[in-house]
């Protein structure tokens, strides 16, 4: 990044915790509150209109913003009213719900693509999320919990964040909140009690929650050591060009719905390995063209999904899929194939699990991850 | 000895609740102040028994509202263990945790005194600096350059019924307080620090919170909960190619911030040789923090899978079989059986 982009594209601000209630906006309206003493321009672009009593107490005083009135189905919603947010031009704008889904007939599609084009105007931006929403999470929060989450927020999306705060507080008082009405109308409590807001659950939702930000922390201190002109003396091994420990990592892309799975696995075991990702399909047809539609439109699809990850995605021609797939391991210097099960009928299965044991077989002098299907030993089996 | 006494303090219903920060300045005593001033004005009788030197405005005026008992003595901010316990309140509240107790002090620390209002029955609301955990010493010590003289057993920590990290970032924290960091020797020109000590509260949170969780499942019945963590199996024998395998489990672990294990699956017929080598393995596995197990079965590949589901692993690595010989041509490869048994483990194989 250039200096003049880096004084452009503003720091992003993100509240992290693991469930609704816990405290993200309130803490991030306190923050705010501080920021404006300090005689910081701050305005709330968007604010959840069933905000708890103690949250809307907390945003007093500070200048909010009128939603965009959207018509959908006889039915008005409201969301950010992003170019009012652009006109306005505040140093912060604060944001609620990161991971929400913008009503069709928005400009865009997600709130955090609206966060960006705050962003790159030179706005700063403060906003929340639950763990849950974290795209790379996805396959391991349901098998923790047997919850399958639809909204989510790709990796990059968080990782170009200036700073992550967690913010904690016990289940238990959670779970007080909750049966006291502070979090949700009474009529959805005891649904809640027996499904999301399960001990377990939430505990499992908590440590996770903790140790992605001590993830996020972690990575930040290397982003120090690079912007530092002094040495630090504790500063932690860095990564040398050219080093042999360096990984690569391929993944192994089919038309199979575990792909999806397998892509967000992939990426996640990357960026902590701090390891460069490639996505390769390969096609026995002569052509990409000649693949049959529905076949070519689901391939696109985990493409397309594996560059919304940051991934470089490659597609070659092989009669062989195993040895095709080798021998592009070994010519582009990768250290790990990532490969997937089947999820699909008994011939897919055969087909498949040729393909896979093959790769294990041929791949002799590589490292090879059979990633598993995690949905098949969640929770709520 | 830890079950025994969260045992008897149930029995009273006494709680602790740690509110752990990882330096000063990232507003432990104002939250859990607020905590304290939340319970009074429910009806829960609370006390105050110890209050930090220096107080911001914020901590003052949540003071104000809230029944303090006075210190033993003016010039020591000490706890007066024996007026709180005549006073005998339902919650007391303990800023910080992390204090010398004066040379006539009936227990030479403060937690000690936290350990004997938990068994009259007292809950406690206390603070907890990173800085002052006794298993963190050294750590920190490589961090700041300083020494700490008050500590706290991590086992205390661990055996608090609850636990809540005061986070903020290292920048803010600089900010609110950069004449109390440099007393624990940071400046202001040192987030990176801060944002290491930061991280090391955050997993020190997390590592008790997964004590809990176990605990939970465990007295509920619940299947055990999978995933949560990274948790790394490395399978050695003595054709693989044990060192890099090893090395790998090693940086993966702490690259997730994982647990690693390392097994050998024992086999008759060794050469003196291989023992040796096999045992060098292991010994190198437990000087880089993982722990290590010698399994003993004839079906090495259920007593991978059984070892796996015990210990809640998510990846397993092992090394490439040979291919060819005329047993596995017969029973199917080792390494194929044990991908197909996995269930929902990942699977590395390693070049031999």
């Amino acid at each position: 990044m250039s200096e003049s982009e880096e004084t452009q594209r503003r720091k992003l601000k993100v509240y992290l915790g693991y469930a609704a209630g816990v405290g993200k906006t309130f803490q991030m309206l306190s923050d705010a509150q501080a920021a404006r003493q300090r005689g910081l321009d701050v305005v709330i672009a968007y604010f959840e209109p069933h905000a708890r009593p103690d949250t809307i107490a907390q945003a007093e005083g500070l200048e909010m913003l009128p939603p965009r009135q959207i018509d959908y189905r006889n039915r008005v919603f409201k969301e950010m009213d992003t170019d009012a947010t652009l006109r306005r031009k505040p140093d912060i704008a604060l944001v609620d719900e990161l991971a929400h889904t913008n009503v069709p007939g928005s400009e865009r599609s997600k709130r955090w693509e609206d966060v960006q084009v705050l962003l790159e105007a030179g706005i700063e931006v403060w906003t929340t999320m639950n763990v849950q929403h974290l795209e790379s999470l996805y396959d391991q929060i349901w098998q923790v919990t047997g919850i399958q989450v639809r909204e989510t927020v790709p990796d990059w999306v968080v990782r170009r964040a200036a700073e992550i705060v967690a913010v904690d507080v016990t289940p238990d008082a959670l779970l007080n909140r909750l049966k006291r009405g502070a979090i949700y109308k009474p009529e959805v409590i005891e649904k809640a009690l027996s499904g999301f807001f399960k001990t377990s659950n939430l505990g499992a939702l908590r440590e996770m929650t903790l140790r992605q930000a001590a993830h996020e922390v972690d990575l930040r201190q290397t982003a120090y050591d690079e912007t530092s002109d002094a040495g630090l003396s504790t500063a932690a091994p860095q990564e040398v060009p050219g080093d042999a420990s360096k990984e690569r990592i391929l993944i192994v892309v089919t038309a199979d719905p575990s792909t999806a799975m397998l892509i967000r696995r992939g990426r996640r075991v990357a960026d902590y390995l701090h390891a460069d990702c490639i996505a390769l399909f390969v096609h026995r047809t002569p052509n990409v063209t000649e693949l049959p539609a529905e076949e070519r439109h689901t391939l696109e699809k985990h493409l397309r999904f594996a560059r919304s990850l940051q991934m470089e995605t490659r597609v070659v021609s092989g009669v062989d899929i195993a040895k095709t797939v080798v021998e592009f391991a070994r010519s582009h210097q990768v250290t790990q194939v990532f490969v997937a099960p089947s999820r699909g009928g008994l011939r897919d299965r055969l087909l498949d699990r040729n393909f896979v044991e093959n790769i294990v077989r041929l791949a002799e002098d590589l490292q090879v991850t059979v990633v598993a299907d995690r949905s098949r030993r969640s929770a709520s089996s | 000895m830890k079950q025994v006494q969260a045992e008897e303090n149930k029995r009273w219903g006494a709680r602790l609740k740690i509110f752990l920060g990882y330096a000063p300045g990232v507003g432990k005593s104002y939250r859990m102040l607020d905590e304290a001033r939340r319970r009074h004005e429910r009806g829960e009788d609370v006390v105050v028994g110890a209050v930090q030197g220096q107080q911001s405005e914020d901590v003052k005026a949540l003071l104000q509202k809230l029944e303090s008992i006075p210190s033993q003595s003016e010039e020591h901010a000490a706890l007066d263990l024996d007026a709180v316990l005549r006073r005998a309140p339902q919650v007391c509240v303990i800023d910080p945790l992390g204090a010398e107790n004066p040379a006539t002090s009936r227990n030479p620390h403060r937690w000690q005194d936290v350990q004997e209002l938990l068994r009259s029955g007292i809950s406690v609301l206390t603070s907890v600096n990173l800085l002052h955990v006794e298993e963190y010493r050294e750590k920190v010590q490589a961090i700041t350059g300083k020494h700490t003289t008050e500590t706290i057993p991590k086992s205390f920590l661990l055996a608090a019924d609850d636990i809540v990290i005061v986070d903020v970032p290292a920048d803010l924290c600089l900010a609110r307080s950069g004449e109390k960091l440099t007393s624990i020797g940071i400046s202001n020109a040192q987030e990176r620090k801060l944002s290491e000590l930061r991280e090391l509260a955050l997993l020190l949170t997390a590592e008790v919170v997964d004590a809990q969780l176990e605990t939970y499942v465990h007295a509920h019945g619940i299947q055990p909960v999978f995933g949560t963590h990274e948790r790394f199996l490395v399978c050695i024998t003595p054709e693989s190619n044990a060192k890099a395998m090893i090395q790998s489990g090693i940086r993966n672990k702490e690259r997730f911030q994982g647990e690693l294990y390392v097994v050998y699956i024992h086999r008759h017929g060794l050469s003196c040789e291989e023992s040796a080598r096999i045992e060098t393995y292991l010994q190198a596995a437990r000087n880089a923090g993982a722990t290590t197990e010698i399994l003993q079965s004839d079906d090495p590949v259920s007593a991978i899978g059984e070892f796996a589901t015990q210990k809640r692993i998510t990846q397993i690595f092992i090394g490439h079989g040979s291919h060819d010989n005329w047993r596995d041509r017969l029973f199917g490869d080792p390494v194929l059986r044990l991908i197909r048994a996995s269930d929902g483990i990942d699977v590395r194989v390693f070049p031999q």
